[in-house]
């Protein structure tokens, strides 16, 4: 190209000379999103039952308190009731608590998956990113080999490994297949600012490589890492259902989930779907509450959108 | 191109490789082992022992390996133990390979033929309701567990429109040729075949569509809005073109080339929506398979069905990339 | 009659939730035919959009647009989408500022030419891949048959522009728009593709409209220069008289402004004070006085008439003095 000055060289030197720190014009931008706010509003709420579910949950989940007009033979539970608006489940417990308790561990499930996963990431994307070379070589082979299976089939793999499942298992399954994602999308970033002004800037002012790497590399790669966590909450809800639907969840029924809820009562949809619905509603409503939250944020933070 | 392609068939040996290694090992490593899969956990310490031997599981690890290479190269990967006990594990995939194919084809087409003028459409009325619309509905797409919707148009779907809810094709006389059901009867003729498997694959294809669906949709509208901004597409407006050869030639085929980047990481959903799907629905394809492997631990098939599934996924992908060469004459003509 | 005349031009973009804006604002020139006629001013003053409106090229939502664009007789701001759609390309060509963006790089260079000629003059894809040849041997591209087969990417930057002026031209049209045509090449092609322009107008007889902020274009290329600024069209006159002596204290400054090989060394180059951003509204005033060095109260207090004095329309309370001239017109 000549002298002209292109599209995208404009746009760019828009965004720097617009002067306001990314973060602050992402939220500003975020506050009027109504988008965003739906998400954060159903998120909000979701973390506020799995806190308070233990209280206001109206019997405890885990006891079988209708046992006597379960009817396997017949294939009966117990109907709605008074004291049990939903009533029981296949093992007579009080479906409404099961369903308020299994917030819970459905957060746990998400959270736990997300941090494990975003940890190997962080560990393994800074390693390769930060100090490149052959260290960046041997990381990439790694993730190129995690990558290049189908991810929730790599989970299902993962989940068969182990011999005696529980929820740690299932969290571990759904976690280390978003490690390689973690780590491409934190390598792929902070390459593209090894070579950034800033960087050459502190590198020549004499900054330590770690003060470098801590200070100013990584918190300028933690954009597209925020963005990503979000969705994999949402995924990791979804993947720990389709786990427990396979048979590879956790066996342990008695503190609820519901992914776990979902997929064990696959047998009994044609006879009861009330069963398969409702922890199926709520962990939609809970998914799209983190994609929305993830996607509006995705769009905040690319600095493409700033105005 | 001929370099390219030949560097990314080594790599997909080392990784296929470095996979059935770190496989196998995990299938030996289990407690229990095979012995205990085959025989289960009451068996004698006897027999345990007898199989032990007979199966050669009592030499060093990495020995074994290489007789599971050795055996492997001859096609043999071993018997199923859960699938279908006694039957040898390749045969098995042969089998319910051409129906997970079958099946992914008609989801992916599925996908494609509704997510991209869907997705063209939405950034054509950007902002407006349909767009609003489209795009929620496509989030929701994501977010609903893939079997838990096969479920719902198994019961709901099957049952007001009599679709067929389980299998691949009635049991009717029809002659097998390829093992895809619905070409078969093309082949040979017999058209109510081809209409029978049909009817059996759509609402399979349907509940396996959704994730490549949304994926599909949402690329589709934001490269439709970004090709849109285009200086050319100014330009070919200024030369007073018609609305359809804009779209056609000037709109869609730059739109298209992260379209079809998209839909080679979507086999990857595929062949895991796959397992859930053909659970749902009883379709006997290699999705079946798996779920089948790994509720019983069937190891030999989830060791050759993984490893294939791999195989599959990374060709896939490299057919991909080689058609992304060819469509786009920036990196054909360098 | 001339070939167009634009009257009263007025785009006012209004986008939700914030206030309308007028990007240009009564703007009123003819342009006859075989005749060139410049829109000279800074980014922002309205001259792109203009040229987008007479085409019919800006967004139907969020603009909206007054006056009269008369082209032959009809007016085109009248038109249905299908109407203009048909005139666009045949009657009325356009040329735009960056030519890799501006050409499609998936479609090879000879259809991106032969769909005009398909279109509007009814050609078989084969006539028309002949007609296509001539073109581009005509702007002067070389080797016609083997870049139509070309992609953009394989052309250098002057011959993609040379590939749009020919698609352009493609179908004759009596007036050809060109937007800054110049400004993403390098100097020395600059001045071959002003050339080549100046060449195929006079040959066709075609009417031009050249949008372009460089003076140096203007200077060789047109006949009648509108000044813009602020969206409103402060000085119009010969080129001549607007080269010799600048009235409007905003054409002298540009002119000014121009760094000269003759100058004394040391002299300083004089810029025009400040950036579009200060102007205030020409409600009730002079958009430009906060950067004007002849700026009187009243400049600031009243919005100055368009009149006819010192030979030439001008719009302004206190006009720069004859007898400075501030510079001499710069052949190409």
């Amino acid at each position: 190209m000549a002298l002209g000055v292109t599209k995208k060289e404009k746009i760019d030197g828009l965004a720097e000379s617009a002067g306001v720190s990314l973060a602050a014009s992402a939220w500003k931008r975020l506050r009027r999103s109504p988008v965003f706010l739906i998400g954060a509003t159903i998120i909000g709420i979701f973390v506020a039952l799995s806190l308070l579910s233990p209280w206001l949950a109206p019997h405890n989940p885990s006891e079988p308190m209708l046992i006597e007009q379960v009817v396997k033979a017949r294939n009966e539970i117990p109907p709605p009731q008074p004291g049990h608006p939903l009533g029981g489940d296949l093992q007579g417990r009080d479906f409404l608590s099961r369903l308020l308790v299994g917030s819970q561990q459905t957060l746990i499930v998400g959270v736990g998956a997300t941090l494990i996963g975003l940890a190997g990431g962080l560990i393994l994307g800074t390693l390769a990113g930060a100090l490149g070379g052959w260290v960046d070589s041997v990381v990439m082979r790694i993730v190129d080999v995690m990558l290049s299976l189908p991810s929730l089939l790599l989970a299902f793999s993962i989940a068969a490994m182990f011999a005696k499942p529980s929820q740690f298992t299932v969290i571990l399954a759904v976690s280390i297949v978003q490690i390689p994602v973690f780590a491409r999308l934190l390598r792929g970033s902070m390459l593209a600012q090894r070579h950034s002004d800033h960087v050459l800037a502190a590198t020549a002012l004499g900054v330590k490589k770690n003060a470098i790497v801590f200070r100013h590399m990584l918190p300028n790669s933690l954009s597209p890492v925020i963005v990503q966590s979000t969705l994999v909450l949402a995924t990791a809800i979804i993947e720990a259902a389709a786990l427990s639907f396979l048979g590879l969840g956790n066996p342990d029924d008695r503190i609820p989930e519901w992914g776990q809820m979902l997929g064990d009562v696959q047998n009994v949809f044609d006879t009861h779907p009330h069963l398969a619905a409702w922890p199926a509603v709520c962990i939609i409503i809970v998914a799209l509450g983190f994609t929305l939250m993830g996607e509006t944020l995705r769009e905040a933070l690319d600095p493409k959108n700033r105005r | 191109m001929l370099r390219y392609t030949i560097r990314r068939l080594i790599q997909l040996v080392g990784v296929v490789l470095v996979l059935s290694m770190l496989l196998f090992a995990w299938l030996r490593l289990l407690p229990g082992g095979p012995v205990s899969a085959l025989l289960g956990e009451r068996a004698t310490p006897e027999s345990r022992e007898a199989l032990t031997k007979q199966l050669g599981l009592d030499q060093p690890i990495f020995v074994q390996y290489f007789k599971f290479l050795g055996r492997a190269a001859t096609g043999d990967f071993g018997v199923s133990t859960g699938v279908q006990p006694g039957d040898s594990a390749l045969d098995i995939f042969l089998q319910r390979f051409p129906a997970t194919i079958e099946l992914s084809f008609f989801a992916i087409v599925i996908a494609i033929a509704v997510g991209v003028p869907l997705g063209y459409l939405a950034a054509k009325r950007r902002g407006g309701w349909f767009d609003n619309l489209s795009v929620v509905g496509s989030l929701i797409g994501v977010a609903v567990p893939v079997f838990f919707l096969a479920y719902l148009l198994k019961d709901v779907a099957s049952s007001s429109l009599g679709l067929p809810s389980q299998g691949r094709q009635d049991a009717i006389d029809a002659t097998r040729v390829t093992g895809f059901f619905t070409l078969d009867g093309l082949i040979t003729g017999e058209f109510d075949a081809t209409l029978n498997a049909l009817e059996h694959l759509i609402l399979p294809a349907i509940a396996l569509a959704t994730i490549p669906f949304a994926v599909i949709f949402r690329i589709t509208r934001a490269a439709v809005l970004d090709v849109l901004d285009e200086d050319f597409v100014r330009t070919a407006e200024a030369k007073g073109l018609t609305a359809p050869v804009i779209r056609r030639r000037h709109v869609l085929r730059n739109a298209m080339l992260p379209v079809v980047t998209t839909i080679g990481l979507q086999t990857g959903a595929l062949l895991s929506g796959a397992v859930l799907t053909e659970k749902v629905f009883s379709f006997a394809g290699v999705g079946q398979a798996l779920a089948i492997g790994f509720e019983r631990r069937d190891y030999p098939v989830l060791l050759l069905l993984i490893i294939m599934a791999t195989i599959v996924y990374v060709v896939v992908n490299l057919l991909v990339d080689l058609s992304y060469a060819l469509i786009d004459p920036r990196i054909r003509t360098r | 009659m001339a070939l167009l005349e634009v009257r009263d031009l007025t785009v006012v973009f209004q986008r939700k939730g914030e206030e309308p804006f007028r990007a240009v604002d009564g703007v009123s020139f003819d342009v006859e035919p075989g005749q060139t006629v410049g829109l000279v001013g800074e980014s922002g003053c309205g001259k792109s959009v203009t040229s987008l409106a007479i085409m019919g090229l800006l967004p139907k939502r969020g603009a909206k647009i007054t006056g009269t664009v008369s082209y032959d007789g009809t007016d085109l701001l009248k038109l249905s989408d299908r109407e203009m759609r048909d005139r666009r390309g045949r009657d009325l060509g356009m040329v735009f500022q960056d030519p890799l963006s501006s050409l499609n790089p998936v479609v090879p260079i000879g259809l991106q030419v032969t769909e005009v000629l398909e279109r509007h003059r009814g050609m078989p894809r084969k006539e028309a891949m002949i007609e296509a040849k001539d073109l581009l041997d005509k702007v002067g591209i070389p080797d016609p048959n083997r870049r139509l087969k070309e992609y953009p990417h394989q052309l250098s930057g002057g011959m993609r522009q040379r590939a749009l002026i020919a698609i352009a031209l493609a179908c004759r049209p009596k007036l050809l728009i060109a937007d800054e045509p110049t400004t993403a090449l390098d100097v020395t092609i600059q001045a071959q593709i002003l050339s080549l322009m100046k060449e195929l107008v006079q040959d066709l007889g075609t009417a031009l409209v050249m949008i372009t902020h460089d003076l140096g274009v203007v200077a060789g290329l047109c006949d009648e220069v509108n000044v813009l600024y602020g969206g409103k069209v402060v000085e119009k006159a010969m080129r001549h008289k607007l080269f010799a002596e600048p009235r409007h204290p905003y054409t002298h400054g540009l002119l000014a402004s121009i760094p000269r090989l003759d100058a004394a060394p040391g002299e300083k180059l004089t810029p025009i004070r400040g950036s579009v951003a200060d102007n205030i509204p020409w409600t009730s005033a002079c958009a430009f006085a906060p950067r004007c060095p002849n700026a009187l109260d009243v400049c600031r207090a009243e919005t100055p008439a368009e009149v006819e004095k010192l030979g030439r329309l001008l719009r302004c309370h206190n006009p720069v003095v004859p007898g400075t001239p501030a510079a001499e017109e710069v052949p190409v």
